[in-house]
């Protein structure tokens, strides 16, 4: 098996490394020299395996590369082992090539940067990490890249960290992917519990069979694969920026633009989708948690489709309609159709990664500003980036021809025919792919919007953006037109089977070994699918031309005069960030400043702890009182003590031994021993317990006949007449 | 073939020598250093020459030390103590190498060598002692140079923490002296002989009631070194009031202590006891593990931060010890040196701060990372690892005991362990790991407020605000260096504390079951795979279900 594979992270990995060490000594061209070469490399390594080994990886399980044990610990045993088969060695290919582009993209992007190592060391990193998320073959060995995408996102948001609210973003956009973090451990915990290992081929196996581990009841009636691929979802929640954790997406565009486009666009974003496909085999036992990754995924794409209608900026929109597309991946991935999910993630990684390459080059243009409303007609100025923007958009918007027509209609086609929910959530699907539809008609309009006010019209910027506009260096518009041509052919890969008997889906028929059955889509479904969505892609075209065609028009200023709180809600983004702000961040923190000062600085360091020091205080203190240096007090003190000690002396002393001879069933007691024997005591002694003394006197023995055998209490009572003060003793005696 | 008295004696050389070096305060340091060089090469050779497959201590030194007490120099070395002896030889190495060791203070630097090295001799020969006594002995003798430590070169408030740090530990540690004392009786008078031997005394078995009330004196002494909360409130103190040099050790090592204690002698001594309490403990641990967190949070201090974050991650140490499974306590030793290596680099990131700035508050500092862009670096790797990120050192530990604890109770039924250590373990689990997130918040808070933002205080942009030095690049090399290979290869970390926790678990489960089976009988000697002295019913019929 070839060992090549721990190459492809490992180049990227490695030249971070490097860059990190000594980028500072190099000059830019040799920086992003070994960048751009290292990642160009990781992509021909990748290619040269998958195209080598190519059945391999279409019939079986595909390729291991076992680079050797992690971690182990009693039962636990977690290989660092790489794997590709069919559907990790697409998403490498997807990664390195997307990756190249878009490093290539950053040397033209970041020219006049002062840090410039710094940010290609990130991006190898980034590479790197995500390489490793799609090969790891194993969860915690996913976890680890799926960590490590996290934290470049994190450093490359906050890349300029002289603005404090970059800064905020890239840890706004760490802190919720964690929130999904604690699901994604959980979900790993719960599989090893049940299964015993964490090795994805093993699970998926085990899933496979249906075996009992995964399929008992664990709480609530649900079984074990349920509650798994529950927590994992929630991992998948907050990479792939979903309701309710899809918040730190539209502020991570503080980072710049080749980030937005490589991280959170095309890759780092889809690591979500690409986790729920590859455990599908799990998520296939349990329809309802499958029921519930696709509506949070439909409710999503309906919700973030929503407000990127009233978002001015250009990134923003372009943000929440990442947010939205990845709500179409997860409605694929939840109706079973693990293929048309990831046939968009790829359809969508083209024409997204173009779409933010694009922004970059237009706000390259306009001196940084994403501001749409002070753009317009733009085409005349930047030509190339116009064209690959139209291809991009044409694409998005689901019009025929374009790569996202067919992935779209694959996913909404899938949500109607799908069977994986069985016959109780029969209605999930038809309903599912209904919001869709919306959910794409709301995606035409505002991403014509979002073209007919940076592209057409008069431009509204400023003289002097005006005098500067120009379109930008080859290095940026030949990844641009690269990605231009991949939305615009993509769409090949998966051609719906009713236009093309032979060459029809062919990556449902190249993921079938790895992802297993898909929904049967019947081929008069499948047309009334694509009539429907071209109408509604045109259509939603036709209506954002009415509203915003050169310029914001009259329907559109009507609408707003018409809908005032509406307009506001969805400008505002419908005060999400506020709501948690309100209901989650100030109250914790809150919650530990009360903490801080009432429970550990009062009730544990005042009371707790200074509680024993006041205590050994006071004792002092009050012992400090007795010793006066008045000898007459100490007298009295010594005569009391005295006093005291004779009292407690003149107790009658317990005899040093008590005998007992029990002779059928009389028992004598004998206590003429010690000092017991010598002083005028009287004695009482309560031979069966009842509280009656049965012989009293000056005798020190005494003997008593008990009526039948059996456990009595015995009771001696020493009394000294002369001080008044007794002692009493107890046996038990057992009478044969 | 090491000798670990001269493991002991080389630190104790070194002070010896400090202290009577003619050239003045000069050459103390270079000599202090080369003597903890010495040392840590010594634990390399340690760890080089260590045995993985044997459970069992290894490179015994035994010799009669006070014949007529049964009290012996006894040292030996396994899984459990082997790493911790490494950690602490790199830290005090890298203490001493620190240029910021004393914080602020210029003068006294023999004395302050000197104060390191016994530290390091104490520290040493707690984790390698054998004989309770000798373990005793270091164990107090750790505790001077660490007051002097923090009284003489702390900051203002210097005399309160060194005092209060003093009292704690004493009132844990007194108990723990009047327990061991009660077991030596106890041991003579099961076995007929007047011995110290921890092979010995991990034999004996305890009534009920006096074991309970050992368990606790030990206990006591050891939560109040970890800390367990609630009977943390001294650390906070002694961290902000120690130079940065002591801040190191204390969380570093120091604190190890308590787990390490903990695990080697409150565990086997007293099995029964142990299960017994380990709920209230867990819970404990958890609380602290969140409490720690949400403290650590509000603090305007970055060493009241950084102490605060020990309290959480500490936590996790506690809860996989107790979880008494294989998982769970290489998880527990593996955090404690996780713990040492970024806890340990986070007090040095925030010593050299202070000697930049001379202030430790968080609204003080704003975008250092301009004038300090590899102390950025490196300040973040510590950070990371801190937050458990993995590929890092933080996460492998974590990682584990949260599985450990997760699964606990399938691993206690799957081990025959004769009763649940404690109930829900997997809504523990579940709840420590809230402390994932609430890591990340405060320390990337801290990391941002710090790092980022705009430059715009005047004191910041002093050319004062220097990147690092030579030394201080030397330091950070070593620590990043080891957070990435601990957070990459773990393995060979985890290797080689296998057989000694497969041990140790072992011997905890058969005696526990003993325990269980003859609850309220005297004190005897049980040896596994032996009938015991006084015979016992058979055990598995007292199992609870789980």
């Amino acid at each position: 098996m070839p060992s090549e594979l721990r190459m492809i992270p490992l180049l990227p990995l490695l030249s971070a490394a490097y860059l990190i060490l000594f980028g500072r000594r190099h000059s830019r061209e040799s920086v992003h020299r070994i960048a751009c070469l290292a990642v160009g490399a990781a992509f021909l390594v990748s290619a040269d395996v998958f195209f080598f080994w190519f059945p391999i990886l279409y019939q079986s399980n595909g390729l291991t590369d076992l680079v050797g044990t992690w971690l182990a610990s009693g039962d636990l045993q977690v290989d660092l082992a790489l794997r590709m088969d069919a559907l990790s060695g697409l998403m490498c290919l997807m990664v390195t090539f997307v990756g190249t582009l878009i490093h290539i993209y950053s040397t033209g992007y970041l020219a006049h940067e002062q840090d410039y190592a710094r940010f290609f060391a990130y991006l190898n990193l980034f590479c790197g990490a995500m390489l490793l998320l799609v090969l790891g073959d194993s969860l915690p060995v996913m976890f680890v890249g799926w960590e490590g995408v996290g934290l470049c996102s994190y450093l490359l948001i906050g890349f300029w960290y002289g603005e404090a609210a970059n800064a905020s973003a890239g840890k706004k956009a760490f802190i919720t992917n964690r929130v999904g973090d604690l699901g994604f451990l959980i979900g790993m915990f719960l599989l090893f519990r049940a299964v015993g290992t964490l090795d994805i081929p093993v699970l998926v196996d085990t899933a496979r069979a249906g075996s009992p581990s995964l399929t008992a009841a664990l709480w609530w009636g649900q079984p074990v694969a349920f509650w798994a691929a529950l927590f994992l979802f929630m991992g998948a929640v907050g990479k792939s920026a979903q309701i309710p954790l899809y918040v730190w997406l539209p502020d991570a565009m503080a980072g710049p633009t080749p980030v937005s486009a490589l991280i959170h666009a095309a890759t780092m974003v889809t690591a979500g989708v690409y986790m729920v496909a590859r455990l599908g085999a799990l998520y296939l036992l349990a329809p309802v948690a499958l029921a519930i990754v696709a509506g949070v995924g439909a409710l999503t794409a309906l919700f973030a489709a929503v407000i990127a209608l009233g978002q001015n900026d250009f990134k923003k929109v372009l943000a929440y309609s990442t947010i939205s597309q990845l709500g179409f991946m997860f409605v694929g991935v939840g109706t079973g159709n693990f293929a048309g999910g990831i046939f968009h993630l790829f359809t969508h990684a083209f024409f997204k990664a173009g779409l933010f390459l694009c922004a970059g080059s237009v706000m390259h243009a306009m001196a940084g500003s994403g501001d749409i409303t002070r753009m317009g007609g733009l085409a005349q100025k930047l030509p190339f980036t116009t064209w690959v923007f139209r291809v991009c958009w044409l694409a998005i918007c689901g019009v025929p021809i374009f790569s996202g027509f067919f992935s779209k209609d694959a996913i909404v086609a899938g949500a109607f025919a799908t069977e994986v929910f069985g016959p109780r959530l029969h209605w999930v699907g038809p309903t599912l792919g209904a919001g869709l539809l919306v959910a794409a008609l709301g995606t035409a309009f505002y991403m014509s919007r979002l073209y007919c006010l940076v592209f057409t019209g008069e431009c509204r910027a400023d003289l002097d953006t005006r005098a500067h506009l120009h379109e930008s260096p080859f290095a940026m518009v030949g990844p641009l037109l690269v990605l231009g041509l991949g939305a615009l052919l993509a769409g090949v890969m998966g051609l719906p089977p009713a236009l093309s008997r032979s060459h029809g889906d062919l990556i449902g028929r190249w993921l079938a070994t790895a992802l297993g059955r898909q929904p049967e889509v019947s081929r008069a479904l499948q047309w009334r699918v694509m009539a429907t969505s071209a109408l509604i892609a045109l259509a939603g075209i036709g209506l954002a031309w009415r509203f915003f065609g050169g310029g914001v028009r009259e329907p559109a200023r009507r609408f707003t005069a018409a809908w005032p709180h509406f307009t506001a809600a969805v400008r505002g983004k419908f005060f999400i960030d506020e709501i948690y702000d309100w209901l989650v961040v100030r109250p914790l923190r809150g919650l530990s400043r009360v903490f801080f000062l009432v429970v550990d600085r009062i009730l544990i360091d005042k009371l707790l702890v200074g509680g024993w020091t006041v205590l050994v205080d006071t004792a002092g203190r009050l012992l400090r009182l007795v010793q006066v240096g008045d000898v007459q007090r100490y007298l009295a003190i010594f005569a009391i003590g005295l006093a005291a000690l004779v009292y407690v002396m003149a107790r009658p002393v317990a005899p040093s031994e008590v005998k007992v001879r029990i002779e059928g069933r009389s028992a004598t007691v004998d206590l003429t021993e010690g000092k017991a024997a010598v002083d005028k005591l009287e004695y009482g002694f309560d031979f069966d317990g009842d509280g009656r003394e049965d012989r009293v006197g000056a005798a020190a023995n005494a003997n008593w006949l008990y009526p039948r055998p059996g456990h009595y209490q015995l009771r001696i009572r020493i009394k000294d007449p002369r001080w008044n003060t007794s002692r009493t003793i107890a046996r038990t005696i057992d009478i044969p | 073939m090491t000798d670990l008295t001269l493991t002991l004696l080389v630190p104790l050389l070194g002070a010896i020598l400090v202290m009577v070096a003619p050239w003045g305060e000069r050459t103390s340091r270079p000599i202090g250093i080369v003597a903890a060089l010495v040392s840590l090469g010594q634990s390399l050779f340690i760890v080089r020459d260590f045995d993985k497959s044997i459970g069992a201590f290894q490179m015994a030194v035994d010799r009669p030390w006070v014949p007529s007490l049964g009290i012996r120099f006894h040292l030996g070395v396994d899984g459990i103590s082997l790493w911790l002896v490494l950690l602490t030889t790199l830290m005090v190495f890298l203490t001493l190498l620190s240029p910021q060791a004393m914080g602020l203070h210029k003068t006294r630097s023999r004395e302050f060598t000197v104060a390191i090295l016994v530290l390091e001799a104490g520290m040493l020969g707690t984790f390698l002692a054998v004989d309770l006594f000798a373990f005793y002995v270091f164990w107090e003798l750790m505790l001077i140079p660490m007051y002097f430590i923090i009284g003489i070169w702390g900051g203002e408030r210097r005399l309160y923490a060194a005092i209060k740090f003093v009292i704690f530990t004493l009132v844990g540690s007194l108990l723990m002296l009047a327990a061991i004392l009660y077991l030596y009786a106890q041991v003579h008078a099961v076995t007929g002989q007047w011995t110290f031997d921890y092979a010995t005394w991990a034999t004996i078995t305890l009534p009920r009631g006096p074991e309970l009330l050992c368990f606790l004196a030990f206990t006591l002494a050891f939560m109040i070194k970890v800390p367990l909360v609630p009977l943390h409130t001294w650390l906070p103190d002694a961290h902000v009031e120690a130079p940065t040099g002591g801040s190191v050790i204390l969380a570093a090592v120091l604190l190890k202590f308590g787990a390490y204690g903990f695990l080697r002698f409150a565990l086997p001594f007293f099995p029964l006891a142990a299960q017994q309490t380990a709920p209230i403990i867990a819970w404990l641990a958890v609380a602290g593990i969140i409490f720690g967190a949400l403290m650590a949070w509000v603090q305007d201090d970055v060493k009241k931060l950084v102490a605060y974050s020990s309290v959480s991650h500490l936590g996790f140490v506690v809860l996989g010890i107790l979880v008494l499974s294989q998982k769970g306590i290489q998880g527990g030793i593996f955090q404690m040196l996780a713990h040492g290596i970024s806890t340990g680099g986070l007090f040095l990131a925030v010593g050299i701060l202070y000697d930049r700035r001379h202030t430790r508050r968080l609204s003080d500092f704003g975008g250092l990372w301009k004038p300090m862009p590899v102390f950025g670096a490196c300040f973040l790797v510590m950070v990371l690892a801190s937050a458990g990120l993995p590929g890092l050192c933080g996460f492998v530990g974590e990682f584990l005991v949260l599985l450990g604890t997760f699964t606990a109770g399938k691993d206690w039924q799957a081990s025959g362990l004769a009763a649940p250590m404690f109930a829900h373990p997997a809504l523990l689990a579940g709840l420590a790991a809230f402390a994932v997130i609430l890591a990340a918040v405060y320390l990337l808070t801290t990391y941002q407020r710090v790092m980022f933002g705009p430059l715009d205080k005047p004191e910041n942009r002093d050319p004062q605000v220097r990147d690092l030095g030579l030394r201080e690049r030397l330091v950070f090399a070593v620590l990043v260096l080891t957070a990435l290979v601990m957070g990459m290869a773990p393995q060979p970390i985890l290797d080689r504390t296998a057989a000694s926790v497969q041990e140790l678990t072992a011997n905890y489960r058969f005696r526990l079951a003993e325990a269980r089976a003859n609850p309220i009988g005297p004190a005897r000697r049980v040896v596994a795979g032996k009938p015991s002295a006084r015979p016992a019913s058979a055990p598995a019929g007292t199992a609870r279900p789980f």
